[in-house]
């Protein structure tokens, strides 16, 4: 339901003339519900902030908060929204702070008959409908977007790649392999072979609970990528259940070497470094 | 059409390649380090592919046959300085440059050639001219 | 087939020489960045574009490549078609199968340039040419 222009210019006025009551009474109502998790000062400071856009957005002859006139308040809720999301408040708490309005506007309009009919606050309570889910959304919005950061920080966080020797890096691969987290360790792994010019990369799965054929296919492209690039992989830490599930389901490793604890592994491309000083080294084929 | 240029260093042949080749820029490459292996008597190709942001499968086929008709002219080639992105995407396209070798820089490449060119020299000594060499583990 | 929404307009290069499958690769590039796709994606997606415009080239006697910023609501993207106006593909099924080629090249063109994006579409038949639609969208 939209507001007239005539509504909308009723309503400013309205908000205007009764400015002190209005805040004072919004104030307590969203005080109230917040229980001092914020300052009154502050409260005071976002409550006048929003009173003033929305006296301005009204005499700009907005009649509903879609309108290119109220471009100004939509900045104002979602900046008020962002806040209280990482903040920690609640959604409810947060659309409290604008539905507390429509309490401002009802007992400004009870104390004084002649502010206003009954049908201006229904068109009125419309209006601060339509700010409540606005907030509502960019709310749901900033805590989506703080989720999918938070996702993102643990896939860093859990995909270390770390220096074991000159020449030999190790990925220690702990917890459930998925898709996108394969593809980080995949890249991560492989850009750290050309940024410490290492020729020998130790995945180890000691810390997988279970391999199945996709974490297997994705182990492979990684050594195979690797050869490509001019490195050689060790795959260790593999347990007797996953051994046994290796077997099962018909995973070919093919010529990777494969070392049932990273000691061993280590060991074994030492023995190889060593032999590349003396002897002839194995020959690295794509 | 631009060509890539081929530098002599020492008893190997180094080609950086710096440039969005072209097919006939590939091509034209092939023939002349084929050229340049047999006038220089060189044992060493090193191809840098460090600057390349793509190896489709035409130049991986073009890397393919550089590495072959080296061979046949006994020269070792080893590729070096692929990207990851490039490794990932060529796993990926299926494509597995089968018969060339590879290592992580020039420098990797550089002794790596020379580790082989050492030990078969060594080997021609110890078991005669005739000999086989044999396979590593 | 693509859902998105075009975003911009959609840039066209003619493909009728080698030189002009260096373009599409670098045109694909500056719009694959454009839409934020990752390194490995903007990779995959200029490889499966190089093979899928020398087919063009080669196979199709020479066409035209369309490139578009395009977006689904939730991610960006990269929308490309291929269409030429050659003899087209009589088996398709074959054609899409690893290691076939008839021209001499080792058949991963189109095999491996569908691997490689998230969207691939194909429209063609004997004597009507080919058109290949391919998207890939940012992780």
């Amino acid at each position: 339901m939209a507001l007239s222009t005539d509504e909308s210019g009723r309503l400013a006025d309205l908000l205007t003339s009764r400015v002190e009551r209005v805040t004072q009474r919004w104030t307590e109502v969203v005080a109230g519900q917040l229980r001092g998790r914020l300052s009154q000062a502050e409260l005071l400071r976002q409550v006048q902030e929003l009173h003033r856009v929305l006296v301005d957005t009204l005499s700009k002859g907005a009649v509903d908060l879609t309108a290119e006139e109220a471009t100004e308040l939509r900045a104002v809720l979602v900046e008020l929204s962002r806040g209280q999301a990482r903040q920690g408040f609640s959604a409810t708490e947060t659309a409290t702070g604008v539905f507390a309005l429509k309490d401002a506007l009802l007992s400004v309009m009870e104390d004084d008959q002649s502010a206003g009919t009954l049908r201006d606050y229904v068109v009125f309570s419309a209006l601060v409908d339509q700010m409540g889910l606005f907030t509502f959304e960019s709310y749901v919005r900033t805590r989506e977007s703080l989720i999918a950061d938070q996702a993102e920080q643990l896939l860093e966080l859990s995909t270390p790649v770390v220096k074991l020797w000159e020449g030999v890096v190790a990925v220690p691969l702990v917890g459930t392999l998925d898709s996108a987290r394969a593809q980080v360790v995949m890249e991560r792994l492989l850009q750290t072979l050309v940024d410490t010019g290492s020729p020998y990369a130790i995945i180890d799965i000691t810390g997988v609970p279970a391999v199945d054929t996709q974490v297997a296919q994705h182990i492979l492209k990684t050594v195979v990528a690797a050869r490509l690039m001019g490195a050689d992989c060790i795959i260790s830490g593999i347990r007797p259940q996953i051994a046994q599930t290796i077997v099962a389901l018909g995973i070919e490793f093919g010529d990777i070497a494969t070392k049932a604890s990273l000691a061993d592994a280590l060991r074994h491309v030492l023995r190889l470094t060593g032999v590349e000083a003396g002897r002839r080294q194995p020959r690295r084929e794509a | 059409m631009e060509r890539v240029p081929i530098l002599k260093i020492g008893d190997i042949l180094l080609v950086s390649i710096q440039v969005d080749m072209s097919d006939q820029t590939a091509v034209a490459l092939q023939e002349d380090l084929a050229e340049r292996i047999v006038a220089t008597g060189c044992h060493g190709v090193i191809i840098d592919i460090t600057a390349l942001d793509i190896v489709d499968s035409f130049v991986g086929r073009m890397l393919s046959s550089i590495a072959s008709i080296s061979r046949v002219l006994d020269a070792e080639t080893v590729v070096v300085g692929m990207r990851p992105a490039v490794a990932i995407t060529l796993v990926e396209l299926g494509l597995s440059l089968n018969g060339i070798r590879t290592a992580l820089n020039v420098e990797r490449g550089m002794e790596l050639i020379a580790a082989n060119r050492y030990h078969d020299d060594l080997d021609e000594f110890l078991d005669g001219p005739d000999a086989e060499p044999t396979a590593s583990p | 087939m693509t859902s998105g929404v075009g975003l911009g307009r959609p840039q066209t290069q003619a493909v009728g020489s080698d030189e002009d499958v260096v373009r599409v690769r670098q045109l694909v590039r500056t719009v694959a960045v454009a839409a934020k796709l990752s390194l490995v994606d903007q990779t995959k997606v200029v490889t499966a574009a190089s093979e899928l415009a020398r087919n063009t080239l080669v196979y199709g006697g020479g066409g035209s490549v369309e490139v578009a910023a395009v977006d689904n609501g939730r991610r960006p993207g990269i929308t490309i078609v291929f269409a030429d106006s050659g003899p087209g593909i009589a088996d398709l099924e074959l054609a899409l199968t690893d290691g076939y080629t008839t021209g001499g090249g080792l058949g991963l063109g189109l095999s491996g340039a569908r691997r490689l994006v998230d969207e691939f579409d194909i429209q063609t038949a004997p004597g009507q040419g080919t058109r290949i639609t391919i998207t890939k969208w940012s992780r």
